[in-house]
């Protein structure tokens, strides 16, 4: 990560379940070892399973500030966002990186915010995408989808994460073969892809066979996860 | 066929139209919305696909029980206060033998409960649902990818009995992601001559109806159909044994508890207790024969739910109450950690063999 390269706000949005929670806190993670302040908020207003709240943990131990709805994972079904949110593009001393909630209608809740990011511009919005998801299996999917989140959050991508992966079953092949499909994206988009990722131990196994690949750890394991082979 | 990724939701609803259904009905409630959502953006991409969001949850089985009867595929899905909702509905498919799928996310309760996982739908489920004498055939898959074989075997055992058939998952599973196969196979379909597809003026017009006028002859239909459960209960069953070859403590869990057990039982094998399960895949017909057998070889048993203790009863049951049964079970949305198992697994290494 080039420290003048980043940008203060990062968003991270795409289809529901393209991967944009634990992308969100792997890149505040390595944004942290650059900078002082670093926050990371959570924008989901539809699901209330799987948050980053839930690696509330690592967040904490690296100083990073997780900005979330008081309501993430518990029984209150509300789209509430906290008030601090605010923060995200008022305190300019502090890097924000954004995890949207997933589709046109959890993208809605950065509309909000969307003024301010212009404005201030200096920003990347970053459209996540996986081959293997079957609503977002080729590029006419994900260019749609992409369509439909920004018109309604109101800010335009600004690049592509390529986040094709199976689960704990992904092999490095896997993610060999989904780079003509974020190219694709990217051709369509006219967009770069900014970067791919993949498990530390694929993105050894393909160094120097794709470019910007970035390792993405996993640092939420539930009780009721398979043991990984 | 490739792997793809997908939530349990999405799986489910995927699944079912590789099997031929093209008649959704449903409303919208949390942890499956998912189902709804993929379902009204694939339905109209397919030839004579059907999405409808109804008005109500009582609105949408309604819809069900009309498209059963014309002898379609036709799915509903729905959580736990959705469902309590569509009980009457389920309970005029089965007075009327009609085919159709349910799928039940539950959430914790009673009343509205919460919005994380549960199973304390399971006496529910596996009693019928509403009012009655009747039956559902009830599937409880443990991975995505059981998601869209029992929603495909689920179709296929309502058409071949002419019952509902309930997928009965929970939040976890409903929001969870892995890879699938969506290779199905050949899907079988079933004559359906009881349909009501017009009669052309060729026939004799066909009635599903669930009222019946004298009590001699509805009689004689509970009696018909109580034979059908009792040839079901005989063939239907389905369980999966996990480290039971010489196992002195079987765990039984369902669903999203049964891959929490598989964890502590490979812990506690690494500790030297020899502990194994039996999972139950349809929690009705409930795998009594296999529990029975393992009643012969085991000290004890321990049921392992996210309920207050409801599945126990049916373990009970079908070992005749010939060997101890534990229980294991948090509930509200809890899910029992591998040491919650732990404990119950030491308490019963206790028990004398």
């Amino acid at each position: 990560m080039d420290r003048k390269a980043v940008k203060r706000v990062t968003v991270f949005a795409g289809h529901y379940g393209s991967g944009k929670t634990n992308i969100a806190v792997n890149y505040a993670l390595e944004q942290r070892k650059l900078f002082e302040r670093v926050a990371i908020a959570d924008l989901d207003i539809v699901n209330p399973y799987f948050r980053s709240k839930d690696a509330i943990g690592v967040l904490e131990e690296n100083g990073i500030r997780l900005i979330s709805s008081p309501y993430a994972n518990t029984n209150v079904d509300t789209p509430a966002l906290p008030a601090e949110a605010y923060s995200l593009v008022h305190d300019r001393d502090c890097r924000s990186v954004i995890d949207v909630g997933g589709d046109d209608r959890g993208a809605l809740a950065l509309g909000r915010y969307a003024p301010a990011i212009l404005e201030e511009n200096d920003y990347a919005a970053l459209l996540v995408i996986n081959k293997y998801r079957p609503l977002t299996a080729t590029a006419e999917d994900c260019i749609e989808i992409m369509r439909e989140i920004e018109a309604s959050s109101g800010i335009p991508f600004t690049g592509i994460v390529n986040n094709s992966n199976l689960g704990s079953a992904t092999t490095a092949e896997n993610v060999l073969d989904s780079v003509e499909y974020a190219n694709e994206v990217s051709r369509i988009a006219g967009i770069p892809v900014v970067f791919t990722c993949a498990k530390p131990e694929i993105c050894r196994e393909l160094d120097g066979k794709i470019e910007n690949l970035k390792p993405i750890r996993l640092y939420v394991r539930q009780s009721f996860d398979k043991k990984e082979e | 066929m490739a792997k793809v990724l997908m939530k349990g939701n999405e799986a489910m609803a995927e699944a079912a139209i590789m099997a031929g259904c093209r008649h959704y009905f449903g409303y919208p409630i949390t942890p499956q919305t998912e189902v709804a959502a993929y379902m009204a953006k694939r339905m109209p991409k397919i030839d004579g696909g059907v999405f409808l969001q109804a008005e109500s949850e009582i609105a949408a089985i309604n819809m069900v029980i009309g498209v059963a009867s014309t002898g379609k595929r036709v799915m509903t899905s729905s959580s736990s206060p959705g469902i309590s909702l569509k009980s009457e509905g389920l309970s005029y498919l089965a007075g009327c033998d009609l085919p159709a799928l349910v799928v039940n996310v539950q959430r914790g309760g009673p009343g509205l409960g919460g919005i994380q996982p549960s199973q304390s739908d399971y006496f529910q489920a596996t009693r019928g649902g509403g009012h009655g004498d009747y039956h559902m055939l009830v599937l409880a898959p443990s991975s995505i990818q059981e998601m869209v074989d029992l929603t495909v075997k689920g179709f296929d055992l309502a058409d071949k009995y002419r019952m509902t058939a309930m997928i009965l998952a929970d939040g976890t599973m409903g929001q969870m992601m892995e890879p699938v196969s969506l290779d199905v196979g050949e899907v079988k379909t079933y004559e359906k001559p009881w349909a009501l597809t017009g009669t052309k003026c060729e026939r004799k017009p066909n009635i599903v109806n669930s009222l019946f006028l004298k009590p001699d002859e509805l009689e004689v239909f509970n009696n018909a159909r109580y034979a059908k459960y009792a040839e079901i209960c005989k063939t239907e069953a389905m369980h999966e044994e996990y480290r039971m070859e010489d196992a002195e403590i079987c765990i039984v869990a369902f669903g999203i508890a049964a891959r929490v057990a598989q964890n502590a039982i490979d812990e506690a094998r690494a500790r030297g207790i020899k502990v194994g399960m039996i999972r139950p895949i349809t929690v009705w017909p409930f795998p009594k024969e296999a529990l029975n057998k393992a009643a012969d070889k085991v000290k004890a048993f321990i049921s392992v739910e996210l309920n207050m203790g409801q599945m126990i009863e049916d373990v009970e049951l079908a070992i005749r109450c010939r060997k101890p049964v534990l229980f294991c079970g948090r509930s509200g949305g809890m899910i029992p950690t591998t040491e919650d198992i732990a404990v119950k697994i030491a308490e019963a290494a206790q028990i004398g063999g």
